[in-house]
């Protein structure tokens, strides 16, 4: 069971009290109206599905109830990092220097 | 005394006999005797039946890697398990034992002459020899296999016992409570750290248990022994015997499964059986050892052949030799000194065979001096005896030529081809492993957790390199968490340093292809399966693995990985690491499926939420239904009625006078603050900002997909505050989506959303009389029509309650939602029922709230829709504000797929018999087709309606709403169905009702 560290409650804590919810940094076009078939297709259904570092979102469900954001591996399964949300995408090249 | 037990050897307890059954016979063995060692010690080596061929065979080694020595164990009705260890299982007084996969006995098994039908059963025999004909499966080779292959029963009764299950957070876990362990658990300790170390023996010890001759820091290996248990405790560490590490995941967190009674004669009452700890350590440190490899040849599974390591282990441990004239073959140095521990204690050794052409003089001549017969540079080419190995036959090698048989008589051969170092915790972590060339075995390299590996488990043999790796492994963890930790030192006499070599199968003078050299014991894996495997164009390890199973019994390969990655890298001309090693999932043991459900079984595998009317409705006799994790009164029975009769009851009463209905399970949520009118017109389809105070509306959530999510009536209290009620089941996803909307994408609305599910309890009145009952009940409204009309809410009292009452309805009757605090939900619900008896009011159920909706066309989400269902296909446009920019899922309402033709449309069924349609049941248009026909939708809804005096249905029909009064096609297994489609809206089609 992984620990997940929440940006809100600051406390890594058991992944139980979180849900996974989609990938992050995909937000929901100003005026959909405006969007062409092609284009809120892929903002419904396309995602990057990435093997490594994926960025995504996670509730604190059982917790302070806060969505946040997370950088995790999705090869190791690690958690490089997690911020609130609403907080600029983080560089990827300084994170995995860090690890 | 036994006949096998040597007096004053071993750890049992010779004033402590406890009596035990196998397969119906009483034997004696002793406290502290494992199965396996007490029958042993009564000269029982034939234990079970192989897999595949029914072989005989015996206990092969002396802990839980055991492949062969599978017993049904019992203690009375439904503690019956089978598949255990017979050396894992300590003796308890009155344990019943039987062996497993014979017929009709042990020693003569009909299953038996699988084993002459060798080509049958070969590598990839699954694939090749059931292929065909298809129709001799189900008769032929599924009964044969069935019958033929297989472990233990299965218990057929519940399990009585408990499970327990447990947090422990600790700054170091060591596993493993051998010398390297015990060591580095101490240097840990002693620093300042919270040590656990952990064993899956009933004592720690892990080998100097046996090998009671070594002396350290001038003291007896046992004496040794308990002296540094006594300095653990004292040093505050958490000692935990016969608990075992089955799993090592994410982040150091490790499952142990403790066996808290199986030994025990009279378990305590109330005492669980096993418990789970789910430990979660800064620091672990593995220090698991080495496990022995078999050497692989002809007959090398027969009772009585076992591994060197295991014989010392039943002589220095439990006091028991393996037989009265023992041989030896090895390629390793350990197994001299077994041979000399069982002459020492006066038993007899024909011969050491050595696969190797020289061997160390230090051994050479404790063999010479103790006249055990030395050959070198020999192989192993057969044993002799069937139930129990007679002898076996020695070869002299040179270079590659294999010189003439001999037999040597035994009756124990003790064999060993090296040592694997124990790295299946290592491996569930994804750490990355090497090959050492030189002592031919993968050793760990980089490590992803935060952890140590101390002494065998990373190839260092002898007491005195374990002990000071222990020591530097302890060192390390304390460093990691940044404590100080004073090196310890010990002084190792008589040590047992080894080294040996891992190879592929013995050579023989004979044919390889008869032989019988077993590599996975516990699956019937040949030498010659693998080589087969390989042939036939299996190249990576993990192929030869599916296609032969080895490795893939209950034990991992523990003994047989190494020796068939061997073989097959020699087949395939390359070198081990080349071919690769299978990787280890948990458990690292067999585990019962008890210690991973705990506590979660029975009443408290889930929770029931219960509403405060619950109670009412069980002493009224309600018969109920899961809804979610709510338990719902489904219906009322009243004496002599079945299901029919009392639904059929309750609707004619409530559509005749008045009914009344628990609803306090709807999903509700309070809505609060300066923008929620703004956030309801985002989320909700139907348009807000005019409904004024006081009023409802019917909502409609759709997913950005522009499925349909839920539904629910949703009443406006004041101008910034919503109550909205949800569906029972969707509840927690509404506020979760609703969460999601408020927190990530419009964190500019001022705006508060609150569960208030748990927090009202709902009644729902409805009939024609639902408002004579309830008029003189409520206090501080106007409940005409004109006052409060259809789709109306307000704050008034009821029954002397505050409560919040909404005039709807879910049965087109006229309608009552009355909501009052939970607390006083029981009080409302006695009230009303007691103010409606001058009008027979009747309490209604589930099921009956069904049929009444049914009979409107109102929709159940998730029985009518499925997800992939749009406000048009249920016929719901009219709850879409058309004149909104946006809200979630219009955008998607006008993608191609969704304004396509020949959608699925929900719609009413009539069936021309007037008979009832099964739920889920295919429709067709055209019933004279060809197979497989083409299906136009399915049945949704389906009731008998006695509003109707006919069943009704709904359906998903493609292109549906075209097609009233046109008869579709619901072909069953006794006929094809008509029924004319019609309206949903199968009751009171003017909503005349609703105005009363
Ligand atoms: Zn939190």
């Amino acid at each position: 069971m992984l620990l997940i560290q929440c940006p809100y409650c600051d406390e890594a804590l058991p992944e139980l009290e979180f849900a996974y919810a989609g990938e992050a940094h995909i937000a929901r076009p100003a005026d959909p109206s405006a969007l062409s078939d092609e284009e809120w297709r892929d903002f419904l259904f396309i995602r990057t599905n990435t093997r490594g570092p994926h960025f995504e979102r996670w509730r604190h469900i059982h917790g302070c109830g806060q969505f946040f954001n997370a950088v995790r591996d999705t090869v190791s399964d690690r958690f490089l990092m997690t911020y609130k949300a609403g907080e600029p995408r983080p560089v990827l090249n300084a994170l995995e220097a860090a690890e | 005394m036994s006949r096998y037990r040597i007096p004053g050897k071993g750890r049992v307890d010779p004033s402590a006999p406890v009596t035990f059954t196998f397969d119906g016979r009483r034997y004696q063995g002793l406290r502290g005797d494992t199965v396996a060692s007490a029958l042993l010690a009564n000269g029982v080596h034939l234990m079970g039946r192989s897999f595949k061929y029914h072989r005989p065979r015996g206990a092969v080694t002396a802990g839980s890697e055991e492949p062969n020595a599978l017993i049904g164990t019992s203690r009375g009705p439904g503690r019956f398990e089978p598949n255990t260890r017979a050396t894992v299982q300590e003796l308890r007084a009155g344990l019943v034992t039987e062996s497993q996969n014979k017929w009709p006995s042990l020693a003569f098994d009909i299953g038996a002459v699988n084993d002459r039908a060798y080509m049958l059963f070969s590598a990839g025999f699954y694939y090749k020899t059931f292929m065909w004909p298809r129709s001799f499966w189900d008769k032929v080779y599924e009964p044969f296999i069935r019958a033929a292959a297989g472990l233990g029963k299965s218990p057929t009764e519940p399990d009585p016992d408990t499970y327990a299950s447990r947090n422990l957070h600790t700054d170091v876990l060591v596993v493993g409570g051998g010398a390297a362990g015990i060591s580095a658990a101490l240097v840990a300790a002693r620093s300042g750290a919270r040590v656990v170390l952990v064993d899956e023996n009933p004592e720690m010890g892990g080998s100097l248990l046996s090998d009671p001759s070594i002396r350290i820091d001038g003291q007896g290996s046992w004496a040794w022994l308990a002296d540094q248990l006594s300095q653990l405790r004292a040093a505050g560490v958490k000692l935990m015997t016969r608990t075992t590490a089955i799993g090592y995941y994410h982040q150091n967190m490790l499952g142990l499964v403790e066996r808290v009674t199986d030994h025990l004669d009279q378990p305590p009452q109330g005492a669980p059986r096993e418990r789970m700890w789910h430990v979660r350590a800064q620091q672990v440190i593995l220090a698991q050892g080495a496990l022995e490899k078999p050497l692989v040849f002809d007959g090398n599974d027969r009772p009585g052949v076992m591994l060197a390591g295991a014989a010392q282990t039943y002589l220095n441990r439990y006091g028991v030799k393996v037989g009265d004239c023992a041989a030896v073959v090895t390629s390793h140095d350990s197994a001299y000194y077994a041979a000399f521990d069982l002459v020492d204690a006066g038993g007899r050794v024909a011969a050491i065979v050595d696969t190797r052409p020289t061997v160390r003089a230090d051994l050479v001549e404790a063999t010479r001096k103790r006249g055990i017969e030395l050959l070198t540079g020999h192989t192993a080419t057969a044993t002799y005896g069937r139930l129990r190995v007679k002898g076996v036959r020695v070869n002299p090698v040179s270079g590659s030529r294999v010189g003439a048989g001999r037999k040597i008589a035994c009756d124990a051969l003790l064999i060993s081809g090296g040592w694997t170092p124990s790295l299946h915790l290592f491996s569930h972590t994804k750490g990355s492993l090497r090959w050492d060339a030189e002592s031919r075995t993968f050793l760990p390299d980089h490590k992803t957790e935060a952890c140590q590996i101390a002494g065998a488990g990373r190839g260092l043999w002898g007491y005195g390199p374990a002990l000071e790796d222990g020591v530097k492994a302890g060192m390390a963890a304390a460093n990691a968490l940044g404590r100080n930790a004073t090196p310890t030192g010990a002084r190792v006499e008589g040590d047992r340093p080894g080294t040996g070599t891992s190879q592929k199968e013995l050579p023989t003078d004979r044919s390889a292809g008869k032989a019988k050299a077993f590599v996975d014991f516990q699956n019937d894996v040949t030498a010659k399966d693998i080589r087969l495997a390989v042939r036939e164009g299996m190249r990576s390890i993990e192929h030869v693995k599916r296609y032969t199973t080895n490795g893939m019994a209950t034990d991992q390969g523990k003994m047989s990985n190494i020796n068939g990655l061997m073989i097959a890298a020699d087949a395939l001309g390359k070198e081990p690491p080349q071919v690769g090693l299978t990787t280890f999932r948990p458990p690292y043991t067999p585990t019962s499926f008890g210690a991973f459900a705990g506590y979660h079984k029975g009443a408290t595998f889930e929770l029931t939420r219960k509403t405060p009317i619950d109670p009412w409705a069980e002493a009224h006799g309600a018969v109920f239904e899961p809804v979610s994790l709510w338990r719902r009164a489904w219906y009322f029975p009243k004496a002599g009625e079945d299901m029919h009769a009392a639904v059929a009851r309750e609707c004619r009463a409530t559509r005749a006078s008045v009914g009344m209905f628990d609803a306090s399970t709807l999903g509700k949520i309070e809505v609060a603050g300066p923008d929620a009118v703004e956030f309801m017109n985002r989320m909700y389809t139907n348009p807000w900002t005019k409904l004024a105070p006081g009023r409802c509306r019917y909502g409609l959530l759709l997913g950005e997909d522009g499925f349909i999510r839920d539904d629910g009536v949703i009443g406006r209290l004041s101008q910034d505050l919503f109550h909205v009620t949800t569906t029972t089941g969707g509840a927690a996803r509404v506020l979760n989506m609703m969460e999601d909307y408020l927190q990530t994408e419009w964190p500019d609305l001022d705006v508060w959303l609150t569960s208030t599910t748990e927090q009202w309890a709902t009644v729902a009145v409805n009939g024609p009389n639902a408002r004579k009952v309830l008029a003189p009940l409520v206090e501080g409204l106007d409940m005409s029509d004109a006052a409060f009309p259809h789709m109306s809410v307000a704050e008034c009292r009821v029954a002397g309650l505050p409560a919040r009452l909404f005039r709807i309805s879910f049965t087109g009757e006229l309608g009552f939602e009355i909501n009052v605090p939970a607390r006083h939900g029981l009080a409302l619900w006695k009230a009303i029922h007691e103010a409606g008896q001058a009008y027979d009011i009747c309490p209604y159920g589930t099921e009956t709230m069904h049929v009444l909706r049914a009979e409107k066309g109102y929709i159940i989400i998730g029985q009518d829709t499925d997800g992939t269902v749009t406000p048009q296909d249920a016929g719901l446009d009219w709850a879409i504000g058309k004149a909104k920019k946006d809200f979630v899922g219009k955008r998607s309402l006008s993608r191609p797929d969704i304004v396509a033709p020949n959608r699925k449309q929900l719609v009413g069924l009539l069936t021309e018999d007037g008979s009832k349609l099964e739920e889920g049941a295919q429709i067709v248009l055209d019933p004279n087709q060809k197979l497989p026909m083409t299906m136009a939708g399915h049945v949704t809804s389906s009731y008998d309606s006695t509003a109707l005096g006919r069943p009704i249905a709904m359906a998903l029909i493609q292109g549906g709403l075209s097609r009233m009064g046109e008869t579709v096609h619901i072909p069953m297994p006794n006929g094809t169905i008509r029924a004319k489609v019609t309206s949903t809206n199968f009751y009171d089609p003017e909503g005349e009702r609703l105005k009363a």
